[in-house]
């Protein structure tokens, strides 16, 4: 059921529980050797070239630092991203919800249909993403010649940005959500009607609450696409300096302005929301496995 | 609040579920459905909950269309097979949710909710799981906590989708006693489903038989169990022995042995299923006239308040037979001895003519 999502570890939370010592079968030096490799591997991959971001951010100084991450153009991306994300997560937060509760919890012609088309941003390359909105809204585009004789601007301005990251990010929510619903099916729903709940108060007090942890999870994996996402919005973007760059696009132009500094500078925020992200990540996993336990726990007095 | 089933019929795709089912419960009876899985019995309550609309046909509370109300409005109390507890709340909030989502008009203040709470509380006999959550309780404190939430908002009528059929046999004993004297005790109108038609004869006033989207028959546990209408209603309310007759001549043969049987002469027939329950055969040493089979005994089983025996004719048919402790010690059975037995009655023919 989960097949496509391995962070929701069902099978490792089982394991982790019921028998949290059975690989001490290998011998000391094996396991050693693993753990070496594995950190070795980390450390090369992930931990070094963090280290690096922030040792170049702050080589001339943190003057220098403040420098970079205050002057217009940088003011201007990061009130860009965080625009885009404040549009991208709400929105793909009600889509993920609606298209999941949809998927899950009714049978319907074309459901299969739906969650491929769901799965299509993740398996698309971003530029091809960032292209489809240029042949819609660009100028030789089938929008194109309706939206200039209106003056309305849509590519290489901000809401082109907007739309190619919703577009980007919208599996994030719906797959995370549809496994946990699927997995708690609809009874309560059903009891929580039967009680004489409308369909609103159901929402909030049944089916919110069951599916909290896995909807926040899905949200915090969502912001991190949102911000940090470069090929699609770099393609419809136009790179235009203090109005259409975002966090990830005025690091490349820094970067190519050989402003390595001021780059590593800015990319340190990018890096410092990755590091944010992995410890919120790691916080609402722990409450995800005690959801999914519940559910198990509930599923097992169920065939018992 | 009575309950009338007009011509409802259900499909699931192409599969006919209920097929054109009326039935009617009249207020304050306690009624069984009781069938085989597929049998169209859950769906029939959940059509009647709201749950599941009815292709055609209607459904009457009181003699009022419910067709035009939502579930939530039904005022209908349903316990589901698998008791559906909200499991991020308490036991207290679980019981306390169908009066807090009331409208604000006639939503009871938190202070009467309490009271309303502990008293249902009091009534499951579970007063001290009050701040636990579903998932600390066992399988039947769930289901009573369910019983209670369903109960809050004072239905007129109560559902119970195989309200036992996930308990161990001790648990499910005693909750279907509890059950029969807590529906007296409210004078509530009840359906039940179940597949077990032990539960059935014992809980309810009143079983209704369903098979393949229909009703098969509909009566008192001793109606259905004593005369059922066919076959189906006679193999799924206890054991039963089937017989294959041949009527050559008037003469009726079990196998090539010639029995006697009375009335067949009048049926001009040609063949004939006869039907035996268990506790329906005599078992003796000695033959008693031509009626008698002889068989030989395979297999006994004392434990219990009759002696089980697994018999097998000279015809090759195997027999299941009951007899009593005391017949049990007189006749000295052991494995393998032979014996002779005779139906003292016969429950059903079912003839091919």
């Amino acid at each position: 059921m989960a097949g496509g999502l391995p962070h929701l570890k069902i099978g490792s939370a089982v394991n982790r529980s019921s028998r949290p010592g059975h690989l001490r079968t290998e011998p000391g030096p094996v396991k050693w050797i693993l753990i070496g490799i594995a950190f070795l591997y980390l450390g090369i991959l992930l931990i070094l070239p963090l280290v690096c971001i922030l040792t170049n951010a702050f080589n001339k100084g943190i003057q220098m630092y403040w420098q970079a991450i205050s002057e217009p153009d940088a003011l201007s991306a990061i009130r860009l991203t965080l625009l885009t994300a404040l549009m991208a997560v709400p929105l793909n937060m009600i889509f993920g919800i609606a298209a999941s509760w949809a998927i899950a919890k009714f049978d319907f012609r074309g459901k299969n249909f739906l969650l491929t088309l769901i799965d299509v941003p993740l398996s698309v390359s971003p530029v091809i993403s960032g292209l489809i909105f240029v042949l819609i809204f660009g100028a030789q585009g089938a929008l194109g010649p309706w939206l200039i004789k209106h003056g309305i601007k849509i590519i290489f301005a901000p809401p082109a940005i907007i739309l190619t990251t919703i577009f980007v990010t919208f599996p994030m929510v719906a797959r995370e959500l549809i496994p946990i619903m699927k997995a708690q099916g609809n009874d309560e729903e059903e009891a929580a009607i039967t009680l004489g709940a409308s369909g609103f108060k159901m929402f909030m007090l049944v089916t919110l609450p069951n599916i909290k942890w896995g909807l926040l999870y899905g949200v915090i994996l969502c912001n991190a696409r949102a911000m940090g996402e470069f090929g699609a919005v770099s393609v419809v973007s136009g790179h235009i300096r203090g109005l259409t760059n975002t966090l990830p696009l005025h690091i490349e132009i820094l970067y190519n302005d050989y402003r390595f500094t001021a780059a590593f500078a800015v990319a340190s925020l990018l890096a410092f929301l990755a590091i944010v992200t992995l410890i919120a990540k790691s916080l609402v996993e722990s409450g995800i496995d005690r959801e999914i336990q519940l559910t198990q726990k509930d599923n097992g007095e169920k065939s018992g | 609040m009575s309950i009338e089933i007009k011509n409802v019929t259900k499909y699931f795709g192409n599969f006919r579920a209920i097929d054109d089912i009326s039935l009617k419960v009249e207020t304050g009876e306690l009624v069984a459905l009781l069938g085989p899985s597929g049998s169209g019995k859950t769906t029939l309550l959940r059509i009647i909950a709201g749950l599941e609309t009815a292709d055609c046909g209607s459904i009457l509370f009181s003699g009022e269309d419910a067709r035009e109300k939502k579930t939530k409005d039904r005022n209908v109390g349903f316990v589901f097979q698998h008791y559906a507890l909200f499991r991020h709340m308490t036991v207290y909030d679980n019981i306390a949710f169908g009066l807090r989502v009331k409208p604000a008009k006639i939503r009871p203040s938190e202070e009467k909710i309490r009271t309303k709470v502990r008293e249902l509380l009091k009534l499951i006999q579970l007063e001290w799981v009050e701040k636990r959550y579903p998932w600390q309780l066992s399988g039947g404190q769930r289901q009573r906590v369910a019983l209670a939430r369903a109960l809050a908002v004072e239905p007129k009528v109560l559902l119970l989708d195989e309200p036992f059929g996930s308990l161990d046999a001790q648990v499910r004993k005693e909750l279907r006693q509890w059950l029969r004297r807590f529906h007296d005790d409210l004078n509530i109108t009840s359906l039940f489903v179940t597949h077990d038609q032990e539960e059935a004869l014992e809980v309810a006033n009143r079983i209704v038989v369903m098979n393949k989207g229909k009703i098969e028959q509909v009566g008192t546990p001793d109606q259905v169990y004593h005369n059922p209408v066919n076959s189906f209603v006679l193999n799924f309310l206890g054991n039963v022995n089937l017989f294959h007759l041949r009527v050559e001549d008037g003469k009726v043969y079990m196998g090539n042995k010639e029995i006697q049987l009375p009335g067949v002469e009048q049926h001009n027939i040609k063949a004939a299923k006869l039907y035996i329950r268990p506790h329906q055969f005599e078992v003796k040493r000695l033959s008693s006239g031509t009626s008698s089979l002889k068989a030989v005994v395979k297999f006994v089983n004392p434990a219990g308040a009759t002696v089980k025996l697994d018999l097998k004719t000279e015809s090759g048919d195997s027999i299941q037979a009951e007899i009593s402790q005391e017949e049990f010690t007189a006749l000295k059975l052991q494995k393998n001895d032979q014996v002779y037995v005779n139906p003292k009655e016969i429950t059903f023919y079912d003839f091919d003519i």
